[in-house]
């Protein structure tokens, strides 16, 4: 068989299995509260972030009035901190930082996870023991220690503590990755793949990538949370890039006032909250969706 | 190759990984921007040639790339992880210090949350469509959501400043005599919101996880015939199921125990408590290499011997998993 002729009925083949599911899996996301609800957060949170900032430019950095303003104060309506830096501006300016790392270092996790998974579970053999191996080192490190490591020795610019996280994460994806994998390469339609003459390229990418993608949609979607936990913990320690203002600096920074200036420490972490707890529901919603059999759990 | 031939491969495994750690570490101290000489002079505020020198000698700088790797590995496996110019003391001695106060923390928030988990999932398992199940499920997103900092600032804000019924920091107050009742009370009042903060991230995790459990269990056959012969619910759910539905608990239990220090970095930075977190963070914020790179072996190895331990009990229940891992 040519190989126009192979990719046209192969292209064909994946749109009908392919198309329905995943509009069915939409229909059922859309109709469950609960992720809806953190759809909508997302979206807020995205919104605050990425358009609010151009309507309030004020800049975070700036003294703006006196410290410990409490909220309310004109000038400054969430108040102050320790500095009398504007907690409001804070908040609108210190978001976009925290969601480029975290977007950026799940998705370092999820590339490496699935090459590194995909690979050992469909070669299988040697591939797989040594990815295995280095799957295994990798999970020995323990994860926030490695990370504070590796962005205080390097300089903490965004890149590197995102691919600081991407490094210390990825193991999680790679093994869910190789049992799908596993799983996947026996069925039958793997088979027919093979008959036709598809090469192992394909037959990873397009074939089996595809089908084991709802387990590793929803573990993204989990991994995006803990990326973002994991730039806040960082910030938090005072270990992410100094010229940037991010929330979990902003609690950071303003700890030792804990007790007298409450919202200086609340708000900016109340934000990470529901932030992550934006993209855990969206998780949850996509499990359900995707795996439908799990639902009665 | 029997139970003994799977012991020698496990350990062999363990070596293996243990020895890329170190040579991992040795790395990131020749990889990183500016040798560890600099790094200890530029924290000293400059330093005599003469001190520059004997540093350099003391980690070999001068010597080949090979020859200062095998040296690093021979001192690391003989207990010697360097000497902090920070704190001026070795580096072992440091860990073995900051430890116990650590493991104090962290071992009893794990098994705090670990009963509490078990006993809230069950419960949730027993009538999975109630008001109870629902509230873990909600519980457990909030848990995983809530940056573990943060809880810990809340708390101290709930319980130490309006309402100021706890310590906001410290292990104790330093007038309390050391070894007497009234210390170990005084610990354990300095104790409470840490732990309540460490165990909160866990015990939404466990009571998901022990609810998940449960009901895959109580989904098997063997509970069908535990019913059918006429048990009553009650043994049946904790005599047959929960037995059962412990395996994977206490295997994510131990898997969890071994990223200790990951969990109480953060939470010993809010309390402000002297464990191995806060002198990692220390060494991390001066830059103090040998210290940072000793806790991480360390860190490793526990993580190493835990995997270990899970290993070999899991393989004394099932030993399905000793065939497995031959293949």
């Amino acid at each position: 068989m040519s190989d126009a002729a192979e990719t046209a009925i192969a292209a064909e083949l994946e749109s009908i299995a392919v198309e329905q599911p995943l509009r069915e899996a939409a229909r059922m996301f859309l109709r469950n509260g609960v992720a809806v609800l953190g759809l909508v957060l997302l979206i807020a949170v995205l919104i605050l972030t990425l358009v609010v900032p151009h309507f309030y430019p004020v800049d975070p950095f700036d003294l703006v009035w006196a410290p410990f303003s409490p909220p309310g104060t004109e000038n400054a309506p969430l108040g102050t901190d320790y500095l009398g830096r504007d907690i409001l501006a804070g908040i609108i300016h210190g978001g976009s930082a925290t969601l480029a790392v975290g977007a950026s270092a799940a998705l370092i996790t999820i590339v490496i996870g699935i090459a590194v998974g995909s690979l050992a579970g469909f070669y299988g053999g040697w591939v797989d023991d040594l990815l295995m191996r280095v799957t295994e080192f990798f999970q020995v490190l323990p994860t926030l220690l490695f990370a504070m490591v590796i962005v205080a020795l390097f300089e903490p610019t965004i890149v590197n503590v995102a691919a600081a996280i991407g490094v210390v994460s990825w193991t999680a994806v790679a093994r869910l990755a190789r049992s799908e994998f596993l799983r996947i390469r026996s069925l039958d339609y793997v088979k027919a793949a093979r008959a036709i003459g598809s090469r192992n390229n394909r037959i990873i990418w397009r074939v089996i990538l595809p089908n084991a993608m709802p387990p590793l949609v929803v573990q993204s979607a989990l991994t995006v949370g803990i990326a973002i936990l994991f730039e806040a913990g960082l910030s938090f320690l005072g270990l992410s890039d100094p010229n940037v203002m991010s929330w979990g600096f902003m609690v950071g920074s303003n700890r030792a006032y804990l007790l007298d200036a409450w919202w200086t420490v609340t708000i900016p972490g109340f934000c990470i909250f529901l932030t992550v707890l934006s993209v855990s529901l969206i998780g949850d919603g996509l499990n359900d969706a995707l795996n439908p059999k799990l639902r009665q759990r | 190759m029997g139970f003994l031939g799977f012991l020698i491969r496990r350990f062999l495994n363990a070596a293996v990984l243990l020895l890329a750690v170190v040579v991992l570490n040795f790395l990131l101290i020749n990889l990183a921007p500016g040798s560890i000489v600099d790094t200890i002079a530029g924290e000293m505020g400059g330093i005599s040639q003469e001190l520059m020198d004997k540093i350099r000698a003391e980690y070999g700088l001068d010597r080949p790339l090979y020859v200062q790797l095998w040296s690093y590995v021979v001192r690391v496996v003989q207990g010697d992880l360097g000497y902090s110019y920070f704190y001026n003391a070795p580096v072992t001695e440091l860990i073995l210090d900051a430890l116990p106060q650590t493991l104090l923390l962290v071992s009893t928030a794990l098994l705090l949350a670990l009963v509490v988990g078990t006993v809230f999932g069950v419960i949730a398992a027993r009538n999975r469509n109630g008001l109870f199940s629902h509230f873990i499920t909600i519980f457990a997103l909030v848990g995983f959501s809530a940056p573990v900092f943060w809880t810990g600032i809340m708390l101290l804000i709930g319980f130490a400043s309006l309402i100021p019924i706890f310590p906001p920091a410290g292990m104790a107050n330093p007038g309390t005599p050391v070894g007497t009742i009234d210390y170990v009370i005084d610990v354990l009042y300095h104790m409470v919101l840490p732990v309540v903060t460490l165990a909160l991230i866990y015990l939404a995790f466990y009571s998901r996880l022990a609810r998940a459990s449960m009901l895959d269990v109580l989904g098997a056959d063997y509970i069908r015939t535990a019913r059918a012969k006429g048990l009553s619910q009650r043994i049946v759910v904790y005599k047959h199921a929960l037995r059962n539905a412990l395996i994977p608990i206490v295997t994510i239990a131990g898997l969890q125990f071994a990223q200790i220090l990951s969990g109480a970095v953060l939470v010993e930075a809010v309390f402000t408590w002297p464990g191995l977190g806060t002198v990692a963070l220390e060494a991390i914020l001066r830059r103090d290499g040998p210290t940072i790179l000793g806790i991480l072996f360390f860190s490793s190895v526990v993580v190493v011997i835990f995997n270990l331990l899970t290993d070999l009990t899991y393989s004394l229940i099932d030993p399905r998993i000793r065939v497995e891992a031959r293949q």
